[in-house]
Order: C-alpha cells, then sequence, then structure tokens
C-alpha cells in the first residue's frame, strides 16, 4: 500500500473499512475536520490526485497510489512567498471564515473550481455548508470581490495603530484556520495522551422505560474493551446539563447514566475501549432488559390529568421543579393592567396561535471531550490527581463546577479548558459529553475521549424549544396596541435544562418592546418523552418574537396602518418602563443608549431604495404567477442576561513590550478575541496584534460564566477593557518614575511610552525598570454583567412567491442593527449575516422531526437542511449611530438577536406578499403552496374573512 | 464513516463470490454515508469492491448507449460534451446534465459515484432512476451463478429503499435504448431549497412513432409511467385524469421533502407543463410555463440555476448591493 500524503508517503495501512478521513487524520492531517461523517456538509474535502473528495465517504483503500491534498499541503504547491495557496490568501483578506470549521474543506473545494464553477458559486458550494458566517464573507473570498468603500475606508489605518476601536481586525486565529492548523477539541496529536481509550454511548431505542437490569459480559469479552459503565457506576448526584451561572436555575433532574430512560437516545450504558472499533463494538453487544413504558410525547398529552409523570420521582422543593406530577417544569402568570378591558377597547382584534419547531444547531463541529488525570502539583487540600477535561464547550468554568459537584471534587481538583470550538449557538452551554469522559477517566486512570457522531447531535443532544402561543391582540384605529395576551406551552423535553430560562427570557423582552398598558401571560414548560430541548441563540425570544410580530403585523394590517408605523408608535422609547410580566421594571436594565427609532429608518429606507432599484431594472414583475410583498419585524434584547455574568481578566505587559490578555470566555467563531485585542489596545494606545490573547482555560483567570447570552464583547470585553486601562495607568506612572516626568505628561504609544512630548521610552525598557524595582506591571479586570443596556434589530425582507408553485424568493433582505459603538464593524457585520441565514434556515427549512414512538428521524443532514449558499441571499447590514453608557466604549451585544426578528420579517413579507398568515415555522414552499390553495378554497366558498382584510400598503 | 466491522475488501465483480454481510462497493458513497449497521439486521463484514472490473463507464452503440453500473456521475455528466455522440441526433441526452444537477450533492460526490450505485439505493428521489426511467433504460443483473437477466430500471426500483434485486444480485448496466435518445424531451424537478433534494421530478419524451411518454420520480416512492399512443395525444384534461388514474393517493412519497399534496398538485403541474412544451402548445405570449430549475424558458438547454443567486451583486436579480454604513 502506498498512500502519499501532501508529498510523504503514509505510515501505516488504512483498515479496510476505514475511510479516508480518519486515515488522514491518524497520519496527523488534522486539519480535515469532521462535520457529518456522511458526505452531506464538506469539512472533509481533500484532493486525491488533484480531484475534490469527500474523504468521509472515500474508501481508502482506494487511495492506494495515489496521491492526497490535504490543507496543510494546500500551500505547498503554490510558490508565492507566504507559503499559502491564493485561495488561502483570499480568504485570510476577506475573512471569509468564523468558527473556521468549515473553512478548510471550503477552500480544499473552492481552489479546484474553473472558472465556469466560480461563476455559479450557489451549485459549486452546495456541497460545503457553513452555519457562522451567512456565505458572504466566503463569497467575497472565492469571488475575490474587490472591498466596497466602506471596507477601505474602516481599514485605513490611523495613528499607526492599526486594531482600536472601529477598525476591521482580522482575527488572530486567521493564519491557522487558513492553514487547517488551529487545534480544535480533537486535535490532539496521540502521544500528548498515551493510552487514549475511546468511549461510545449505548443509547434507548425507546422513549420511555425502565431498565431492569443490564448484562455487559458479551460486551466486555470483546477484545479491546475495557470497560462497560452504566447507572450503576454513576453517582447518584442530579444535576442538569444546562450551564448557568447559578446552578439553581435549572431543574435538578439529570444523572449521569440513570435506570430510567426517558427519551430515545439517552445514555444507558457506555463503554470504553482501546479502539472506536471496539466501543462500537461493544455498544452493540450490551443487552438491556428494558420494562417499556408508554411515552407521553407532546405537551398536550403531558397536561392531561393522569399523564403519567415523567419525573415523578422528583421532590418538587429539591430539584427545583414547579409541579413534577402535572410534568410542569416551570410556569408564569401575569396580569399587568386589564386585559379584558384592552381587548373591549380595541377596533381591531388578532386571534391565532403560532408554533415554532424543533431546530438543532448544527454547530460544524459536534460535541466532544477528552478527559485525562493529571497529578495536582499542591493542588488542594485533599491532594491526588486533577481531572482536566478538553472540550467543545461554551463554558468551561461552568463545566468545571459542574463536574466538580456531580463527582464530589474540589473545585481546584478540576480543570476544563477548550481548543477553538467549531461553533455553538447555545448547544455547547450544556454539559453533555464531559460528565461521562470524567466518569471513565476517574475510574480508569486513563485518557478517555468521546466524540459525538451527527446522528447522536440531532437525536440525543438538545434543540431549540418547540413553543405553541396562543395568541389574542388588540389595537384601536389611532394606532394603539390596547391589549396582548399571551398562553404560552413551552416542549422542555425529557429533561428541564434551561427551559426555565428560556420561558422567561423568551417572555420578556418581546413583551416589553411594546408600550401597553394590559399584557396577560401564561407559560408553563412540560416535560415530555422527547429529546431535551436546550439553549439556541435568542434563548426563547426568537419563538415569542415570532408570534407577536406577526400579531403586531396583523394588527397594523387591520387598522390599515404602515407596520412599521404602527411599531414605531407603540415601541419604547428611553424613559418608557420596559415590561413584560412584572408590573416593576428590571431593576438593573437600563437604555444604555437607543437606536430602535434609527433602525426603524435605515430599513424603511432601504426598502424603498430596494423597490427603486428593482423599478429600474425592470424585474419589479416576475410573471403571472407571482406576487411580491414586503415585511419588516423589530426585537429587542437585553446586552447581558439576568442575575450576574462575570467576567476576569489578566493583563501583563510581557518583557518583549507586548502584551498578554488571559480571558475565560470561549471563542467559537463569535469574533470576542479579535474584540478583546481591540478594546486592549485601545486602552493602551497599541496595535491589537501586539495584543496576544489566551483563553477558555480554567487555570488562566478566576472566573468566567461564559460565551452565552451575548457576553463576550460586553462582559468580558468591559473586564479587558477595565484591565487595560488600569494597567496603561500603571505602565504611565512606571515610566514617570523613571523619567521624573509627571504621570499626566506621559502617553501610551504603539511600543512606548512618551513623556513630555519628548522622551521616549520603550516599553520593554519600561518592563526592564519597573522590573528592577520589584514591580509587575500587570492588571486585572473584572466586570459583573451588571447594570445592562438593550440592543434592537429590525429586520426587513422583499419577497416574491410563486402561487402556482409556492416557491418562495428572497428579493432583498436588510437588517439594521442597534450594536452601539461597533467595536469591529466587519466582525459584527459578519455576526448578523450568520444570524439572519441561520434564522432563514429556522424559518423555511429546518425541523427536527419525531416519529410515533418519540424516536428523532431527521437525523443526518440530508433530512434536516441547513441553508446552503444557494439558499441564502445577501443582505444589507446598517448599524444605527448610537453610542452605549453602559457597554465597554459604548459597544452592546450583537450575536444572537440578529436572529431574532428574521422569521416574522419574513412571514410578514409573505403575508404581505399572498394575503395568507402563516402561523408555523417552517414556511416551506409545499406548505406556501397549500397555504395559498387553501385561501383560493374558502374564497371560493365566500367565507374568506378569516384573516382581517390588507388595508394597508407596505412600507416603502 | 469508517466501517469498522468491515474485515476485508475483496476486489471481485462475480456474484459467486458474494456472502451473507457482503456488499457491493461502487463509489461508496452511499455504503460510507449510513454505515455498516444501515443495510440489514446485522452489520457489513465485507466489502466486494467493483472498482476494478474493468468495466467501460461508458459504451456508445448505434442503438443505443451502455452506462456500466460503475459509470460515475462526473463522467455520465461529460458525456453529452464528447465526440463519441455529437452528431448523433440524441436530443435525449439533454437530459443527462439536469439529472446529474438534481443530486443534492455537490460536484464533489459525483466524482465518486455512480450510476449503478443510485439506482440500487433506490430513493424516490434518484437522478439516475429519473433518468434512466425516462429514457426507457434496461437493467442488465448477473445473478450467482452468472446468468443474467434485463430489467427496466422503471421497474427495478420498487419502492422507497426497495428494489426487484436479490441479495447477491449484481446491477452491471443499464441500456439506453437509441429510439428514446432520439425522442424529443422535457424535464422539470422542484425542490423545497434552492438546487436542494428533489420533490417532484419529471422527464417526458415525444416520439413520433411511440407517443408521449412520461415518467414521474420524486414525488412517488417509485417510477410511474405514463404513455399515450402518438395518434391521440393528450389534452390538459386527459393527461390531469391520467395522472389521477396512475398514481393513487398513497403511492406519493411523505418525507421532509415534500408534503404528498404538494406533489401530488405538484405532479399534475409539472406533467401539464411537459405536455403542452413538447406537443409545441405555447402561451399567449408564445413562452412555455417552466417551473422549478435545471430547464430553460425554451425547454432546450441546461439552465444550471434557474434560482437567482443573491450571493454576488453581479449576478443577483433584484438584490441589493451590499451596503454597510453607519448613518452619520
Amino acid at each position: 500500500m502506498a498512500i502519499e500524503i501532501n508529498g510523504t508517503p503514509a505510515a501505516g495501512e488504512p483498515r479496510p473499512g476505514q475511510c479516508l478521513r480518519t486515515f488522514v487524520r491518524e497520519q496527523g492531517n488534522f486539519g480535515v475536520k469532521k462535520g457529518c461523517d456522511a458526505g452531506d456538509c464538506g469539512a472533509c474535502t481533500v484532493h486525491v490526485d488533484g480531484t475534490p473528495v469527500h474523504s468521509c465517504l472515500f474508501p481508502a483503500v482506494r487511495a492506494d497510489g495515489t496521491a492526497v491534498t490535504t490543507i496543510e499541503g494546500l500551500g505547498a504547491a503554490t510558490d508565492n512567498g507566504d507559503g499559502l495557496h491564493p485561495v488561502q490568501e483570499q480568504f485570510l483578506a476577506e475573512q471569509g471564515f468564523q468558527c473556521g470549521f468549515c473553512t478548510a474543506g471550503m477552500m480544499m473545494t473552492a481552489s479546484a473550481l474553473d472558472e465556469e464553477q466560480k461563476a455559479n458559486l450557489p451549485r459549486s458550494l452546495k456541497g460545503n455548508l457553513c452555519r457562522c458566517t451567512g456565505y458572504r464573507s466566503i463569497a467575497d473570498a472565492v469571488g475575490a470581490e474587490p472591498h466596497g468603500a466602506a471596507d477601505e475606508a474602516a481599514e485605513s489605518v490611523r495613528d499607526g495603530c492599526p486594531g482600536r476601536l472601529g477598525d476591521d481586525v482580522p482575527a488572530p486565529a486567521g493564519n491557522a484556520v487558513v492553514t487547517g492548523a488551529a487545534r480544535y477539541t480533537l486535535d490532539v496529536p496521540p502521544e500528548e495522551l498515551p493510552g487514549l481509550l475511546h468511549l461510545k454511548v449505548l443509547r434507548s431505542a425507546h422513549a420511555r422505560a425502565r431498565i431492569r437490569s443490564i448484562d455487559a459480559s458479551a460486551a466486555l469479552a470483546i477484545p479491546g474493551v475495557v470497560a462497560v459503565l452504566t447507572h450503576e457506576d454513576a453517582p447518584a448526584q442530579l444535576f442538569s446539563t444546562a450551564q448557568h451561572e447559578i446552578h439553581t436555575d435549572d431543574p435538578d433532574d439529570t444523572r449521569v447514566l440513570d435506570d430510567v430512560v426517558r427519551f430515545a437516545g439517552q445514555r444507558v450504558a457506555a463503554v470504553v475501549a482501546e479502539s472506536v472499533a471496539a466501543a462500537e463494538a461493544g455498544a452493540r453487544a450490551v443487552v438491556v432488559d428494558y420494562e417499556l413504558l408508554e411515552p407521553v410525547l407532546t405537551p398536550g398529552d403531558a397536561l392531561r390529568p393522569g399523564a403519567p409523570a415523567i419525573h415523578g420521582d422528583k421532590d418538587a422543593e429539591a430539584s427545583r421543579i414547579a409541579r413534577p406530577e402535572r410534568n410542569v417544569v416551570a410556569e408564569v402568570h401575569s396580569e399587568l393592567g386589564d386585559v379584558d378591558a384592552g381587548l373591549a377597547a380595541a377596533d381591531v382584534i388578532h386571534e391565532k396561535t403560532y408554533r415554532t419547531q424543533r431546530v438543532q444547531h448544527v454547530a460544524l463541529e459536534t460535541h466532544a471531550a477528552i478527559a485525562w488525570l493529571e497529578p495536582a502539583s499542591g493542588a488542594g487540600p485533599d491532594g491526588g490527581d486533577r481531572l482536566v477535561v478538553r472540550s467543545s464547550t461554551q463554558v468551561p468554568f461552568l463545566a468545571k463546577r459542574t463536574l466538580a459537584r456531580i463527582f464530589g471534587l474540589s473545585e481546584e481538583r478540576v480543570r476544563v479548558l477548550t481548543g477553538r470550538v467549531g461553533g455553538g449557538f447555545g448547544g455547547k452551554q450544556e454539559v453533555l459529553t464531559e460528565d461521562l469522559v470524567a466518569l471513565a477517566a476517574l475510574k480508569l486512570g486513563r485518557p478517555v475521549q468521546l466524540e459525538l457522531t451527527r446522528t447522536e447531535q440531532f437525536a440525543a443532544t438538545t434543540t431549540r424549544h418547540p413553543f405553541e402561543i396562543r395568541l389574542k391582540a388588540g389595537a384601536s384605529r389611532d394606532g394603539s396596541l390596547t391589549a396582548l395576551q399571551l398562553d404560552v406551552t413551552t416542549d422542555a423535553g425529557a429533561y428541564g435544562n434551561h427551559s426555565p430560562g428560556v420561558m422567561f427570557h423568551g417572555c420578556g423582552e418581546s413583551l416589553a418592546v411594546y408600550n401597553c398598558a394590559n399584557k396577560r401571560v401564561d407559560a408553563q414548560a412540560v416535560y415530555t418523552n422527547t429529546v431535551p430541548s436546550g439553549a439556541f441563540r435568542g434563548y426563547g425570544l426568537s419563538q415569542m418574537i415570532f408570534a407577536i410580530e406577526s400579531a403586531v403585523d396583523e394588527l397594523a394590517a387591520g387598522i390599515g396602518m404602515d407596520p412599521l408605523e404602527f411599531r414605531a408608535r407603540n415601541m419604547v422609547r428611553p424613559g418608557d418602563d420596559m415590561l413584560s410580566t412584572q408590573p416593576e421594571p428590571e431593576e438593573d436594565v437600563r437604555y444604555g443608549s437607543y437606536g430602535l427609532d434609527q433602525c426603524i429608518s435605515l430599513v424603511r429606507d432601504a426598502l424603498g431604495r430596494g423597490a427603486e432599484r428593482l423599478r429600474a431594472a425592470g424585474l419589479d414583475d416576475l410573471g403571472p404567477e407571482w406576487v411580491a410583498g414586503t415585511g419588516t419585524a423589530l426585537s429587542m434584547i437585553d446586552t447581558v442576561p439576568p442575575r450576574g455574568h462575570y467576567s476576569h481578566t489578566r493583563l501583563r505587559l510581557r518583557p518583549d513590550g507586548g502584551y498578554d490578555a488571559a480571558v475565560g470566555t470561549a471563542e467559537f467563531g463569535n469574533g470576542t478575541t479579535t474584540v478583546h485585542a481591540q478594546l486592549a489596545a485601545t486602552a493602551l494606545g497599541t496595535a491589537a496584534s501586539r495584543v496576544a490573547v489566551r483563553q477558555s482555560d480554567t487555570d488562566l483567570v478566576d472566573h468566567d460564566t461564559g460565551a452565552f447570552g451575548s457576553t463576550g464583547t460586553v462582559v468580558a470585553g468591559q473586564a479587558t477593557l477595565l484591565a487595560a486601562q488600569e494597567l496603561a495607568r500603571r505602565i504611565r506612572a512606571a515610566a514617570a518614575a523613571v523619567n521624573g516626568a509627571a504621570e499626566e505628561d506621559c502617553v501610551l504609544e504603539a511600543d512606548a511610552v512618551v513623556c513630555a512630548g519628548t522622551r521616549r521610552l520603550p516599553l520593554a525598557e519600561v518592563y526592564d525598570a519597573a522590573a528592577r524595582l520589584g514591580v509587575d506591571l500587570a492588571a486585572e479586570g473584572r466586570w459583573g454583567g451588571t447594570p445592562r443596556s438593550v440592543a434592537f434589530n429590525v429586520h426587513g425582507f422583499r419577497v416574491a412567491v410563486n402561487t402556482g408553485t409556492g416557491e418562495l424568493r428572497i428579493l432583498q433582505s436588510v437588517q439594521a442593527a442597534d450594536a452601539g459603538v461597533v467595536v469591529n464593524p466587519r466582525q459584527c457585520r459578519g455576526q448578523i449575516e450568520g444570524g439572519i441565514a441561520q434564522a432563514l434556515g429556522a424559518a423555511l427549512y429546518e425541523e427536527v422531526r419525531i416519529d410515533d414512538a418519540g424516536r428523532v428521524t431527521t437525523d443526518i443532514l440530508r433530512q434536516y437542511h441547513v441553508p446552503s449558499f444557494a439558499d441564502v441571499p445577501r443582505s444589507e447590514v446598517c448599524f444605527a449611530d448610537t453610542n452605549d453608557e453602559l457597554g465597554p466604549l459604548g459597544a452592546k451585544s450583537m450575536s444572537e438577536s440578529p436572529f431574532n426578528p428574521v422569521a416574522p420579517a419574513l412571514a410578514n413579507a409573505i403575508r404581505n406578499a399572498t394575503g395568507v398568515r402563516f402561523g408555523e415555522l417552517p414556511i416551506a414552499r409545499d406548505r406556501i403552496y397549500l397555504g395559498l390553495k387553501e385561501k383560493a378554497a374558502a374564497e371560493a366558498h365566500g367565507n374568506a374573512a378569516t384573516e382581517p382584510a390588507r388595508a394597508g400598503q407596505p412600507s416603502r | 464513516m469508517d466501517l469498522n466491522t468491515i474485515e476485508a475488501v475483496v476486489p471481485t465483480a462475480d456474484p459467486a463470490d458474494f456472502r451473507d454481510g457482503d456488499a457491493w462497493l461502487a463509489g461508496g458513497t452511499v455504503l460510507f454515508s449510513y454505515g455498516s449497521y444501515a443495510f440489514g439486521p446485522r452489520p457489513l463484514r465485507r466489502l466486494l469492491d467493483l472498482s476494478r472490473a474493468g468495466w467501460p463507464a461508458v459504451t456508445v452503440h448505434d442503438d443505443g448507449l451502455e452506462l456500466a453500473a460503475t459509470c460515475t456521475i462526473a463522467e455520465l455528466y461529460a458525456l453529452p460534451g464528447s465526440p463519441a455522440v455529437t452528431g448523433r441526433g440524441w436530443p435525449g441526452l439533454e437530459l443527462i446534465r439536469p439529472c446529474c444537477d438534481s443530486f443534492v450533492a455537490s460536484f464533489k460526490i459525483w466524482n465518486v459515484s455512480t450510476v449503478g450505485g443510485n439506482i440500487c439505493t433506490s430513493l424516490p428521489a434518484g437522478p439516475m432512476t429519473s433518468l434512466c426511467a425516462g429514457l426507457d433504460a434496461v437493467a442488465t443483473v448477473i445473478g450467482a451463478g452468472g446468468a443474467t437477466r434485463t430489467v427496466p430500471v422503471a421497474e427495478l426500483v420498487t419502492g422507497d429503499g426497495t428494489n426487484a434485486l436479490a441479495p447477491g444480485e449484481l446491477l452491471r448496466s443499464v441500456r439506453i435504448p437509441a429510439s428514446a435518445l432520439a425522442s424529443r424531451v422535457a424535464f422539470r424537478r422542484l425542490s423545497l431549497s434552492n438546487l436542494g433534494r428533489s420533490g417532484v421530478l419529471l422527464i417526458g419524451r415525444l416520439d413520433p412513432r411511440d407517443g408521449l411518454a412520461l415518467t414521474v420520480t420524486a414525488s412517488t416512492k417509485r417510477p410511474v409511467r405514463l404513455s399515450f399512443p402518438a395518434d391521440s395525444p393528450p389534452d390538459a384534461e386527459r393527461l390531469a385524469a391520467a395522472v389521477g388514474q396512475s398514481i393513487p393517493a398513497e403511492l406519493y412519497h411523505d418525507d421532509q421533502h415534500g408534503l404528498p399534496a404538494w406533489r401530488r398538485d405538484m405532479t399534475g403541474r409539472l406533467a401539464e407543463e411537459i405536455r403542452a412544451e413538447l406537443l409545441g402548445e405555447r402561451r399567449p405570449d408564445g413562452s412555455v410555463a417552466v417551473s422549478g430549475d435545471f430547464w430553460d424558458g425554451a425547454g432546450r438547454g441546461h439552465a444550471v440555476s434557474a434560482q437567482p443567486s443573491t450571493q454576488r451583486p453581479g449576478a443577483s436579480r433584484g438584490a441589493a448591493d451590499p451596503s454597510q454604513r453607519k448613518e452619520a
């Protein structure tokens, strides 16, 4: 066997059924990624004798006699000085990546395209999925579009120090990402983890069962199988996979391994073996005796009197479950004002039930973790080894706490760290793998790795909470929102992780953004025997905003008012109380800045310009069967989650005059590493490239609540800014002492301190001078996430619908965002574009389906369509001009929120075009067609007046 | 993915070698996608590798085309431009590229995926099933004793993931008759997403001798053929009635790629578009109705993407210029 990889003969031979992907990774080419392992995502693309193939589908034995090129070898063929292929240079220049997990495959594909293929990227790149970017930056990288004027202006060098506030600083990891050198969770060379074992999970095929017994003898007899772990090996401690600063936010209802099965896909046993193959075989050989129980698959069934109590064995108070005997995880009932009176005063009432579906995050990197033990060097009073877990997580510090709690260890005896994380979207604000590898490593004393398959991601991790929202709202002809009544049922799935938080948050800013004297909310989160719901970008808001913004659109239509005008009349403005379910506003939420009015204007103007462009181009009439319309929606989000979100940054001057920043927050493509460097550089008067950021290791800093709730900039960034400001003071003081100048006369420059305008002291000398005096030029910053501000997004669409087929075309997409001072415009634009693309998936295509037995049937990417290049339009992105008094240097959060207004804006545009209100997601083409057909049939029968007439014209 | 239960890859194209636990390995894109546990109650043990069978991918005869089961999609896609078929007067070749583009998988998969593999996977949306059934292709199947039998591709695929092959039988090739290739053809396809999995795929063929033939795939669990003699071409009403009679409600496929009610109506719609195109009936403005992608308004050629690409401003139809600005 002779396989050449990047010019070097491979060592060893592939196994008979091995695919090329794992073979080249075993040969050290970690740039080749697994996104799906089934041929759908393209992250594993390599060239075999120059031909691009998906290496996960390519039998490794067939590579015999061929030359394989991976991302690590792509640049070698080109001799242009930097060792990068032109495509790599373009991806770097255009920053055509976020988390970077898809990037190697994307570039391997792009580098193989001929000119004809490049001219048709929707077709040529449909085999490469990116979940982060929304493809715009990828299009620019592959097409090497010239920069716009805005980009050029932003890239202008100011003060000789590029990379401060407002600059388009490239991601520090960019070079590592485009060369395949960036190390993600499982990109660890075997020599670093001698004796590594692999863990595979035996999962239940039944939605509800009691385990009578587990016979592992046949599994243990398989060569290579080391252990089979079951509920008998698992700690009794109940916990929640959800991770929050305060662990009591979530119900304690989960065990590492349980003897009760509550959903199909739940862990039953963990098989640990010398190889993945042996672990798989072991998992197949474990014999489980189940007592099958009738599952409860919908909230409606779960709430029915006499329904089996899924967590009936739990104590309500101890586990913090609202009513375990009735399957209610959490509930809220509130009324502000008098809703009945408000409805009575309305001229138009809209009443409808809205439903949102299960949606999967589909981060390209699946959940994965490796645990090992390392000798504790003075690590704590209880001595012994220390548990180290390397995981794909958004919350290393919280995972550390949770592991300590589950296994009864002191926190000093647990360390959690990450590599680069391949996407999160909320899905990694959970402990879903770390506990199992920790259990095995603690028991066996050897390193243990668990890598979930894409099918396990779908069937056994978490989804967005399905919401059923019975809504009734009223408006008066003068344009006032008179009442808003919401009856909300959310499907928690089998475990309560994030269900209270998602329910409360969902019913928060979605209502609070409107001044309405009469608001009633009855919401409950309900257990069912289905895959657990969890944290998902938007955290409940996207579901509620879909319903409320759809209703607002209907009310505007009902009273014959422009929907944006109706919104502008009713939305909160500075000084207005932001109220949802409590009579008093949240005490720490303030209008640190306000740009919602600007966002409305920006979208209105952009849609007007779009209409003009279409007319000018003669494209405003697509043909006889096409109808067109526009739609808008707004959203508000608190810039930080409630009840504390903490970050800690350590910053120090290095002997060479550069800076080291240690931060807690994780980088998964959200771009906060860049933001930290920019904030620090701005305060230190230097360039972002001179600030090296290390992150996501519980040994680096004291604590960080984690990268969720859009806090990477506004909380962790604030901590970094405070540290940088303090360090700047200390450096100036040190320089002043050396120079005999007054401290206030000393100014920090890129690599020096200039005192009294003339005396220039290089930072390296400042460091030395301070060191001689025993002064450590270092500083710390901490931020607790309060007070909080509010950020806003408004989205507008112009769509065309083919009434004969249901085909939907997006003619224009525009989002205006109020992100305060934008630290890095290119990156912030990328967050918005990515949020729009992900939201389009949830609005139009994606749905995790469950069959009559409670099993997930959409368990591969071919059955769960996430937007491909061909599906995503290029969106206009506009920023409001605001400066937040609370955020670091005026910045606000902007990572979850771009997702939130997209689905209702699209539904409103479709309603405007067709006259049909779609209250259920996804609004797929088949459902559009059938909805139109139903309307036509109803009209033919003369009872078309089920929906308010469309009196108002769409905004222009 | 790794097929960890595989103990051996055996180079053979002889059905006599086939044992329980074996699978024929052509391109491997299905086997390695679903894994060795997905093809029966017991995992696969051996892969019988056809790649060294040495079958010529495409053989052009005067009486038609022979495609080896191991012909890759990339090889097939290249065929319409090859000298071997130019000047033969086979308009049916125009179906090849739209059918290739109907794969949800991109051109990279085409480099290894095969015609035979797609037919044998027997999914309702299998584009090679569509192509071959639409062109009256006949499959040659080799049995365990070495005996061969032939079966029309339209009958080989019997349902969603099921076919008429016995365990161990090997699809050797498909033959597309020159008579089918010589007829005028039309193609229509709809998907729930741009360039996505086919929800409905219809192929029409008009032959002066055989009349009008319509082949419905993707929307139905198995291919459905409708034919109308040359001397009595159907009008819209007769066609609709024939579609209704030929496809009972339960034959419409039901999965996440399209609701059966939509598939049913779209089947009728696309059938009528094809009928009108092939019988030369034009709309008042002289155009023909074309829904979906991969077929241009003239009913000729290969519109690679009828969907406007809005990612590149130059290629976009009405999409906005990218702007990123800050209001002063």
